[in-house]
């Protein structure tokens, strides 16, 4: 049962693990009191330890897919719609999958028939009759073969073919094929005839007629004892085959056993056994049947194995037994889940046991769930399996779906969407937030800014306004203009950002020659504190041209309020100290100058302008 | 389960740990030769090395990474009686390269008496072509301890940037980075002094109003005069101050290991903590009426399930994602997996040891706990496939319990 890591000697050290998503680090270690330094060679291996297997199957991810489908569909069904696996083509979607799956068939159509149709007395046998030719298809091949030789009465395979056919009770095609053999017989016609008739009268149930049960009953037994006389004045004694075929019809129990290479499994004998003795079978009778059948037709030679005692629990009607055998002996949650789900729709669960039928159902959901989980596209899947898990399904897709890594933007806007339909702030915050950090790391500034402002988180979106307008400074270009453009009223998220927002719209204004309103916007975003102080210089500067233009622009209170930001932005400041700082002081005393230049000339013009309007 | 591949980790010593990112893309390993390293997921599923530089002047004890919200961070804790927080400088050029990242020492040192001191630090891995070392950051070093340090946590994000450590003279201490867009400043927030030497500690992830900051505290001291091995300390609204809340008295042997479960919404928290046995604790918290009003919780301690198939000491314990599998490692050489059922019975789901060496039997049962009600447990985990062969009739391997038909009473009607 032990999972062998290569390469370790578990007696001389230790096994160190940790959990990743869906698998399990396992790596040499030694776990001893501190300090201790080993000089040994330790072995230099970090094993990726695989817990579910079968998610990386291709063909099983087609079936994962495939139930998936139906699971939601069955969620969303109304709940006084019956629901039958015929109707909604479960059987033949679930099936028709390899070899691996065709246990899980088996035994998913035996609870179809047992659990969910529920057949009475009557089609019940018929449903089991199906159950068993679907299982047992390789009649049909060597029919095939024999059918399509040259001289298919001849063929060595004819006498199993029939046989075969008579087991799965299918006299029609048993009859056609003996008509093969009468034709190459004359000599033994009436035999032949004989045994047609018995074939042809045999009564077949019908649900759907008008005839009862116990009607039924009287006919079959007169059947039953008509070929019984057959038996008994050698009417086939002549004819081994058609001797032992009569013998099958009257349900003779050592021949049945002799046919074990026929029969290949003790539920199929089982089921020829009360076609030909107990056609009329109740759902109630069927387990001691069931019961006797296998351990008759095991009878020692092998010990039953798992699968056998999973179809034992379903002949008794032990739902809870069947699903706890299939979780242990099958490989994924996969079968047990949809299982259960189904037969929780079907209401059998409660009706069996009251308090934990709908925890049994969510458990196994939640553990397939889970287990998509890991896998890199199926996640997406395991996401409406939490949906209809009421109790856990959304912490467990909280606690999973914040770990889905979040490669590109693509899949993270994948994963935000899943979130945000469910309202899980949290996990949409925080989403946004290591997207606004990634970005930020590449230098991709607008991708930050959009990223932390779906986040509404403040700090971040104060420091990335913070990036634009150094960029800004150094550049004196923006990058990313049409997010920034748009803001609307994400920039009210932090005050460099309205600032970064407003400061932008100034530069619109002035581009688009809307002069009068870009000087007003400009002056106010230093009068409202918007700018940050170690920006006025930049803003006054940007002041400029706009005093230096043919046309008054500041009025004359606008100058002065400008002058007065001018003022405090020059009172206090410390002299220079390096050789470096003081260039640039240079630079900036210029500056200065210029502007008071141009601000004292243009509180001139306005003043001399606003005068001539009064007057 | 299978191993799914083998990856060569090139440490020259022992390995101590291995810690995987929040999304599982990333790992470091810490070891004995003093260094630590950054592994990438590719594409293909491949692990490629992108870092790898000396760390302490001591074995690495362990390693772990913040949340990813906080940029790429790590912590480790060595010998050499520091903790160190790196974070990883992503240069102009480097982005989309397979190259060597680069990583750098934010804070060091175990200790703070508020001296802080800081100065430009270069970190240049051996691998690194030498232009990425033109960065300068700084470092910032803090008083050292006088003893190992033996565990290094981030605390749940909701908390902020925080990072706490325990050390062999018996105090755990919690810095926090007030600034998280200036990761090179910390300052010492907590210092708990718990009296018996630590040897490891774990955050309760819950991020409920309800359930204010909680740090188990475990510890290795093998005397047995003071009982209680495992500390609960509670962050105190009105004090500002981390308060024990609990001491889980029963526990009276050293202890390795503890780790908090994710609280999935509940009220009540579960510890799992490495000892002689593995052990997982409920904490229920009572209600204030039961408790001062204004002192830390009350809780209801109880034991949901104790394993001792280590037979000996038990290591280290972890939980998966949503806590449905707990792992524990043990001086048997073997890593455990332990499962509930939906009745919340706990077995043994899975072992995992080294081919070197057998281990003699099945593994045993959770001792005190058996269950007679089905117990779905995951056929995979037992190690053989049993649909993979590809026949029906190959349903093995045949489980325990299954191995006989059940015997009725009732004969044939036949």
């Amino acid at each position: 049962m032990a999972e062998l890591i290569p390469g370790i000697d578990s007696s001389q050290r230790h096994l160190g693990f940790v959990w990743g998503p869906g698998d399990l680090l396992a790596y040499e270690t030694q776990y001893k009191p501190t300090g201790a330094q080993h000089a040994a060679q330790s072995c230099p291996f970090v094993h990726v330890v695989r817990k579910d297997e079968d998610i990386y199957s291709p063909i099983l991810r087609k079936l994962f897919n495939e139930s998936h489908h139906i699971f939601v569909g069955l969620q969303n069904m109304k709940d006084d719609v019956p629901i039958s696996t015929r109707d909604t083509a479960l059987a033949t979607q679930y099936g028709n999958q390899v070899s691996i799956l065709l246990a899980v068939e088996l035994i998913w159509n035996l609870c179809e028939v047992l659990f969910i149709e529920a057949a009475p007395a009557g089609s019940l046998l018929l449903h089991l009759l199906d159950w068993v030719r679907l299982h047992k298809a390789d009649v049909d091949e060597k029919a095939q073969e024999v059918l399509q030789s040259e001289c298919p009465a001849e063929h060595q395979a004819y006498w199993d073919v029939t046989v075969c056919y008579i087991l799965q009770g299918r006299i029609d095609e048993a009859r056609q094929i003996l008509l093969k053999q009468a034709s190459q017989q004359p000599a033994a016609r009436v035999t032949f005839k004989l045994m047609d008739s018995l074939l042809m009268k045999m009564p077949i149930y019908n649900p759907g007629g008008t005839q009862t049960l116990t009607e039924f009953d009287v006919k079959w037994r007169r059947w039953h004892q008509e070929c019984d006389r057959c038996l008994q004045d050698n009417s086939f004694a002549s004819h081994p085959h058609l001797e032992l075929i009569c013998k099958i019809l009257v349900g003779d129990e050592d021949t049945l056993l002799e046919q074990r290479e026929h029969l290949s499994t003790w539920y199929h004998f089982l089921v020829t056994r009360l076609l030909y003795c107990h056609p009329t079978v109740k759902p109630t009778e069927l387990h001691y049947y069931a019961q006797a059948s296998m351990d008759m037709f095991l009878d020692g030679r092998s010990a039953p194995e798992p699968l056998d005692s999973i179809l034992l629990a379903a002949f008794e009607f032990d739902i809870h037994q069947v699903i706890k055998d299939c979780s242990i002996a099958l490989n994924n949650w996969w079968f047990v889940a949809h299982l259960t789900d189904l037969l929780d729709h079907c209401k059998l669960l409660q009706s069996h046991n009251l308090h934990f039928g709908s925890n049994l159902r969510e458990f196994l959901l939640l553990e397939y769930a889970s287990g998509l989980f890991t896998h890199h596209s199926l996640w997406q899947l395991a996401v409406d399996y939490f949906d209809h898990c009421p109790e856990f399904g959304r912490v467990y897709l909280e606690l999973q779906i914040e770990r889905v890594p979040l490669d590109t933007e693509r899949k993270a806007l994948k994963v935000l969407r899943i979130c945000e339909q469910r309202q899980m702030a949290e996990q949409v915050r925080s989403i946004c937030k290591i997207m606004a950090k990634k970005a930020l790391r590449n230098n991709r500034l607008g991708s930050a800014l959009s990223w932390s402002i779906r986040a509404k988180d403040a700090a971040f979106a104060t420091l990335i306004s913070e990036r634009f307008l150094q960029d800004y400074c150094t550049h004196g270009t923006f990058s990313d203009l049409d997010l920034i453009d748009n803001l609307g009223s994400a920039m009210l998220l932090s005050d460099r950002l309205t600032f970064l927002g407003k400061y932008r719209e100034f530069h619109k204004l002035y581009a688009e020659k809307q002069f009068a309103e870009a000087a007003r916007l400009l002056l106010s975003l230093m009068t409202a504190k918007i700018a940050p102080r170690s920006f006025w210089m930049t803003l006054l500067t940007d002041a400029l041209p706009l005093l230096e233009q043919k046309q008054v622009i500041f009025s004359a209170d606008q100058t002065y309020e400008l002058m007065h930001c001018l003022e405090e932005l020059t009172t206090g400041k410390v002299a220079p100290e390096t050789e470096l700082s003081m260039q640039e002081d240079n630079i900036e005393a210029t500056k200065i100058e210029l502007l008071r230049l141009a601000l004292a000339r243009n509180l001139a013009l306005a003043i001399v302008k606003e005068g001539t309007l009064e007057a | 389960m299978f191993v799914a591949r083998s990856i060569a980790a090139e440490h020259k010593d022992l390995i101590h740990d291995v810690s995987f990112d929040f999304h599982g893309r990333r790992m470091a390993t810490s070891s004995s030769d003093q260094s630590v390293k950054v592994w990438d997921k590719s594409e293909d599923g491949e692990w490629h090395c992108t870092a790898s530089w000396k760390t302490h002047s001591g074995s690495v004890w362990r390693v772990t990474w913040a949340h990813p919200e906080f940029g790429q961070v790590l912590a480790s804790c060595s010998f050499d009686r520091t903790a160190a927080i790196w974070e990883e400088l992503v240069g102009e050029s480097n982005d989309k390269q397979r190259g060597q990242r680069h990583w750098v020492r934010l804070a060091a040192g175990m200790k703070s008496l508020g001296h802080i001191e800081s100065q430009p630090f270069l970190v240049c891995p051996a691998s690194v072509p030498s232009f990425f070392c033109a960065l300068q950051v700084k470092r910032t070093t803090l008083v050292d301890s006088r003893t190992s340090v033996t565990d290094v946590k981030f605390a749940p994000k909701h908390m902020g940037l925080v990072v706490t450590t325990c050390s062999a003279d018996g105090v755990v201490r919690i810095y926090e980075a007030p600034d998280v867009m200036n990761l090179s400043q910390w300052s010492l927030q907590h210092e708990i002094s718990c009296k018996l030497s630590c040897s490891c500690i774990s955050w309760n992830p819950s991020s409920s109003r309800a359930h204010p900051p909680m740090i188990a505290v475990g510890s290795d001291d093998s005397s047995t005069t003071y009982s209680g091995k495992v500390q609960i300390y509670e962050y105190n609204e009105n004090t500002r101050k981390y308060a024990k809340a609990e001491t889980l008295t029963t526990v009276t042997d050293p202890v390795h290991d503890v780790s908090f479960a994710p609280n999935l919404g509940r009220s009540f928290h579960v510890l799992a903590v490495a000892s002689k046995d593995v052990r997982i604790f409920k904490l229920i918290p009572l209600s204030r009426k039961e408790s001062i009003p204004t002192g830390p919780t009350r809780f209801e301690v109880q034991v949901v399930a104790q394993f001792d198939s280590h037979n000996s000491q038990v290591w280290r314990v972890s939980w998966n994602i949503t806590s449905t599998l707990l792992a524990s490692s043990g001086d048997d050489g073997c890593v455990r997996l332990w499962k509930a059922n939906y009745m919340d019975n706990w077995k043994c789901t899975g072992v995992l040891k080294g081919d070197g060496s057998l281990v003699n039997g099945a593994p045993s049962q959770a001792s005190s706990l058996s269950s007679s009600v089905g117990t779905p447990t995951q056929g995979s985990l037992n190690g053989t496939s049993a649909g993979r062969t590809g026949t029906r009739t190959s349903f093995s391997p045949p489980m325990p319990g299954l191995q006989s038909p059940k015997i009725h009473q009732h004969t044939a009607y036949y």
